[in-house]
């Protein structure tokens, strides 16, 4: 490593960005796509659909395989997470958070891939930046969590109707204080997208940042650190992607609840 | 000569905040996983048939706790390890000076 620490993590940290108004590499103020979270994330998104669409269409009955266990484990475990939290008739609730579960999950596990093994494969072919975990994005995170958030608005006017009104007015303090009511439930409402997404960002972003001090160490004290970082950030890879899971259902069936 | 003494001022002060951003990170979270661990320990005793559904409770509960703190001791790490906005600012303002 011929580099100064600092322009190591600077570098590591910049994203291979589309300006959208040219159509070239580089940064274009608003305007700006970052590819590799967008292509990373598509690829993702394809494989999950595409191996789940490959066990439906192939399921057997008398003998399942391997694969079409973990399909079945994994949309057991979902439904049941759903059937514990939700009680209402919503068909969009349990496929959104198996999506969901499964997606972060796998872009999160990402994370686990050497930090320098993608970017320096990519720069060979003359690919400036490369950053490998889309969840470390701030703006995957934040696309995620506002579908939610726009979900939650839709079903709490469309499941309430007249009756959210009451709730927004009445509902901590009693009807003679609404101003302060509206102003918590507003607060409430707006922190749920800004929770969701700094949560997942935090996490991911710390494991890569700390990912890319290990590789900054001389190569024969590498092992030990990343291992143990490595194994304790299974957990939290499985745990973040879990409680975004979580707490989807969790506002979603908030938002169905009729009181 | 001056520019180096600013630079170094501007170090120290970011080294202080980084430690500051750690520790008081690395406080909240160690109370935090303390007083939960403590109560489902708790809970075990009282009732060991439910620590299959506890632990699942108390696992959701730690990457809540973790979460924030872990945002703040990146933010710490950046501000340890990177040149950041601080010191590149006052770079900047010496070479226009200069």
């Amino acid at each position: 490593m011929s580099q100064l620490p600092a322009n190591y993590i600077e570098h590591h940290l910049e994203h291979l960005q589309l300006n959208l108004n040219t159509f070239t590499i580089g940064h274009g103020g608003f305007w700006t796509l970052n590819l590799d979270t967008f292509i990373v994330g598509l690829i993702t998104a394809l494989l999950i659909g595409g191996v789940f669409r490959y066990v439906a269409v192939h399921m057997q009955v008398g003998t399942p395989g391997r694969l079409q266990n973990f399909v079945e484990m994994a949309i057991e475990f979902v439904g049941r997470t759903v059937n514990e939290t939700y009680h209402g008739k919503s068909q969009l609730i349990a496929p959104l958070a198996l999506v969901l579960f499964l997606w972060i999950f796998l872009m999160n596990t990402l994370d686990l891939l050497p930090v320098d093994f993608v970017p320096s494969l990519l720069h060979m072919t003359g690919v400036e930046h490369f950053k490998m975990v889309p969840t470390a994005d701030p703006n995957m995170t934040f696309g995620m969590s506002v579908t939610v958030f726009c979900l939650i608005i839709f079903y709490n006017f469309t499941v309430k109707g007249w009756h959210l009104g009451k709730e927004v007015l009445t509902s901590p303090f009693g009807p003679y204080l609404f101003p302060l009511n509206i102003l918590f439930r507003l607060l409430e409402e707006f922190v749920k997208p800004f929770s969701l997404a700094l949560r997942l960002f935090g996490n991911m972003f710390a494991g890569e940042l700390i990912f890319i001090l290990i590789a900054m160490l001389p190569w024969w004290s590498q092992w030990l650190p990343g291992g143990i970082w490595a194994i304790f950030h299974i957990l939290i890879i499985t745990i973040q992607a879990f409680i975004f899971m979580m707490l989807t259902i969790a506002y979603l069936s908030m938002a169905h609840d009729m009181h | 000569m001056e520019i180096a003494s600013l630079v170094a001022q501007v170090q120290g002060f970011k080294a202080i905040a980084a430690g500051l951003l750690i520790g008081l990170a690395s406080l909240g979270t160690a109370i935090g996983f303390g007083i939960l661990g403590g109560k489902f320990v708790e809970g075990v005793a009282r009732q060991p048939e439910l620590s299959n559904m506890l632990m699942v409770r108390v696992l959701i509960m730690a990457g809540l706790v973790d979460a924030f703190a872990v945002i703040s001791i990146v933010m710490g790490l950046l501000l340890f390890f990177t040149n950041g906005p601080f010191v590149s600012y006052i770079l900047e303002v010496a070479k226009q000076v200069s």
